[in-house]
């Protein structure tokens, strides 16, 4: 009867017991903002994802493939329009990521990477990386000649994960054009009178509940704005300039270059035995200029960043040349011929761009119904080419959580997988994240001892193939 | 107080018997509400789905021929036994299971109604209703795939007449889950002792060692009503990490699977279920 569930409910508004585990839950807001009694007209999903980029995407598309997902109901939300991938243009993309194998397999897991590799990619097999300010280098390359990593065109992965997502379509709604505005937060789990679920109202007034939301919606995230998670976040004084560019001649183009200038780094990625990607990241004025620069000026700055020797100086030539004698004593096998990158010929027009560079780091990942992936969790400067990779990690790693709680029948909004999620994740990311930090500071002076440690170091690094092949893992 | 549970509390089928134990309801009448904070009270008995689920959910898997692993219990028709709040009755629905939930005390049945209400595939596949085990045999002879009795019969005041309830209710070839605990020196100073009056993991004064079951009892008692016991596993609780697992040792927490023979074969001193038999299948569950 309803007095004797009101008498219930009474009893159950006693505040429970404080407990030391308790994480704080979102929002003190939850009754205020909305419905306080879901309207049994709103839809309930079970997974909602929030941000329809390449991480969010393939969430989603990892969810609805997951057999253990099988009756389950996935929404995905994505602010822009639906983009058709029918025909790739000749020219290729400016936006590129370097895929690693362990990206490949996510994609491939759900059956994305022979799609991509149906369109175009470029494997790489070796990655030189070096220092402006002295000979030292460090080259990466795997024993059996594998693939180290993949370069694609952004697009080509949305392509991709479209195609995959269309083969669910009964399971994964995507909403397009369908932008979050507000969130409504449930209050904590044994409370009996409002809605257990996370409320979503999107811009044209629609309004969705979901079991669990995860955000992925890009560093400026939305959900962990709302969800109140702090984020520890700090703005490079350096933008990156991509541009796709066009090589004096044809070559077996299987290597990643990126030289340490002390404006900042610059990489040239392989797209096909003619054309590569450039990721120049510098002071934002540098930027600019770059940008505003004719063609022809364009392409000698970049070929000059590559072979110049401007930057050198005698003494950390000296110190470097003898400690690489040293080593060739101690191990022969640990100096390598530094190869010469190709030289540049002209960059497609229309091709420059440029965008500000910034790192960030969200001190949780999950909470109570909510859970963040990729670059809304932490961003990362793309000196590593690490970015992507991360929120794929971040997806396979989710994915795995969730797949084994439905199979348990249980509670997908639960913390207690959750949290295994976040302890797994943030364990890998925060020490990479932390290391690629590092390295831009080391890497943007030409004080002589930080350029004689990072030298060192760096050719110690060459040597040991055992630490080579823990970073090259990563 | 008594007065109280007076109203909300059903009255026994028959007065010959003390059906459910009274003293056992006062327990759980305080706590009525608080089954679905997942850090609160019950916060062991949460964390032992991630156990009895997989061992439910597996051991049917086992014995099934054809099943979709977006679904695996799909079609599968099971009696919860002393339900609660619906802790174990949730995650075997959404295993795709029709469940129904039973518990002597009204204000389990109201918080488990309540819980599911929010969720329509949950509210559609769950059934509760406060009542013992005996209310419901007449109604539902052998009509269950399969029955979960977990950390119940430690409160059931007969567990012979439990049993046989369960054997009537299951149809040939179900299956018995039952958790428990069994009754040693140990559970006495890790079941009682630490657990209840030390660090607080069960709300003191759930359970009475005297009512504890030891597993050669239990499956005596289960081979001599026409059950064939197939698995005894021991369960720990790691309280630092708050988790359950499995081991060999059964003298503290234990899992039993018993299936109920076919057609043919009733091995019990009585063939067929007489009248008294009904009415004296009095010892029902106490909540668990």
């Amino acid at each position: 009867s309803s007095a004797a569930m009101a008498a219930a409910c009474g009893r159950a508004l006693v505040p429970p017991l404080a407990s030391l585990w308790a994480r704080p839950r979102p929002g003190p807001r939850a009754p205020l903002r909305g419905a306080s009694v879901a309207a049994p007209s709103q839809p309930l999903y079970d997974v909602v994802v929030s941000g329809g980029g390449m991480v969010g995407s393939a969430m989603a598309a990892a969810l609805g493939h997951d057999i253990h997902f099988h009756d389950k109901k996935i929404a995905l939300l994505e602010a822009g329009p639906r983009k058709e991938y029918d025909h790739m243009p000749d020219s290729y993309s400016n936006r590129v990521s370097s895929i690693s194998p362990g990206s490949a397999t996510l994609l491939s897991s759900f059956g994305a990477w022979d799609h991509v590799c149906s369109l175009r990619l470029k494997p790489f097999r070796r990655m030189q990386v070096w220092d402006a300010c002295s000979e030292a280098m460090i080259i990466f390359e795997k024993d059996d000649l594998d693939d180290m990593g993949y370069i694609v065109e952004n697009d080509v992965i949305m392509s991709a994960l479209t195609k995959q997502l269309d083969a669910v379509a009964d399971r994964v709604e995507v909403f397009y054009r369908s932008r979050a505005i507000g969130y409504t937060w449930p209050l904590p789990s044994h409370s009996c009178v409002t809605s257990p679920w996370v409320q979503i109202e999107l811009a044209d007034g629609r309004r969705l509940q979901t079991k669990l939301l995860i955000g992925a919606d890009g560093h400026n995230s939305v959900v962990r704005k709302e969800a109140e998670i702090k984020n520890i976040e700090h703005q490079y004084d350096q933008s990156a300039v991509v541009a796709t560019l066009h090589l004096s001649e044809a070559t077996d183009n299987n290597v990643a270059w990126q030289r340490f200038l002390p404006t900042g780094p610059i990489a040239l990625l392989p797209l096909s035995d003619t054309a590569s990607s450039l990721v120049w990241s510098t002071s934002h004025e540098h930027a600019s200029e770059l940008l505003a620069m004719d063609e022809e000026s364009f392409v000698d700055s970049i070929n000059s960043a590559f072979w110049s020797n401007i930057n050198h100086s005698d003494f950390i030539d000296t110190a470097g040349a003898l400690f690489r004698s040293a080593i060739s004593l101690l191990k022969p096998s640990g100096t390598a011929v530094r190869q010469l990158p190709p030289s540049v010929a002209k960059v497609d027009p229309e091709s420059r761009a440029m965008f500000p560079l910034g790192m960030g780091h969200a001190t949780e990942y999950v909470q109570h119904r909510v859970a963040l992936i990729g670059d809304a969790a932490h961003r990362v400067h793309p000196l590593a080419g690490q970015g992507v990779n991360l929120g794929f990690g971040d997806i396979a790693c989710l994915a795995h959580h969730l797949s084994a709680a439905a199979f348990n029948g249980s509670d997908l909004g639960s913390l207690k997988h959750l949290l295994k999620f976040e302890t797994e994740r943030q364990r890998h990311n925060v020490s990479l994240i932390a290391a690629t930090d590092l390295l831009k500071r080391l890497y943007s002076t030409r004080l002589a001892p930080l350029v004689l440690l990072r030298t060192w170091g760096l050719q110690a690094t060459n040597a040991l193939p055992p630490v080579k092949v823990r970073i090259s893992l990563y | 107080q008594l007065s109280l549970f007076r109203l909300t509390v059903r009255r026994p089928f028959s007065a010959s018997h003390s059906s459910v134990d009274l003293e056992e309801i006062k327990k759980f009448q305080l706590l009525a509400h608080k089954w679905w904070d997942e850090e609160g009270e019950y916060a062991a008995l949460h964390s032992m789905n991630d156990i009895r689920v997989p061992f439910i959910r597996d051991t049917l898997l086992s014995m099934s021929h054809n099943y979709h692993l977006g679904s695996p219990l799909s079609g599968v028709k099971i009696l919860d036994v002393g339900c609660g709040g619906g802790l174990l009755s949730e995650p075997l629905a959404r295993l795709g299971a029709s469940v129904t939930g039973i518990d002597p005390l009204e204000d389990n049945i109201r918080t488990a109604d309540q819980h599911k209400s929010f969720d329509p595939v949950l509210a559609k596949r769950i059934q509760y209703k406060s009542s013992s085990l005996e209310e419901i045999v007449e109604e539902s002879m052998e009509t269950f795939d399969v029955i979960v009795a977990s950390e119940v019969v430690e409160h059931v005041a007969d567990l012979e007449m439990f049993i046989k309830c369960c054997s009537q209710v299951l149809k040939p070839e179900g299956s018995l889950f039952i958790t428990t605990i069994n009754k040693t020196q140990l559970s006495y100073v890790l079941g009682i002792v630490v657990a209840e009056k030390i660090m607080g993991i069960v709300p003191e004064g759930t359970h009475e060692w005297e009512k504890f079951v030891p597993p050669e009892e239990l499956e005596h008692l289960l081979e001599s009503n026409g059950f064939s016991v197939k698995t005894v596993n021991g369960m720990l609780y790691n309280p630092l990490w708050g988790s359950w697992s499995w081991m060999e040792n059964t003298s503290l927490n234990y899992a039993v699977h018993a299936v109920k023979s076919g057609a043919q074969g009733q091995s019990g001193p009585t063939d067929a279920p007489s009248e008294t038999d009904i009415q004296q299948c009095s010892a029902t569950a106490g909540t668990a």
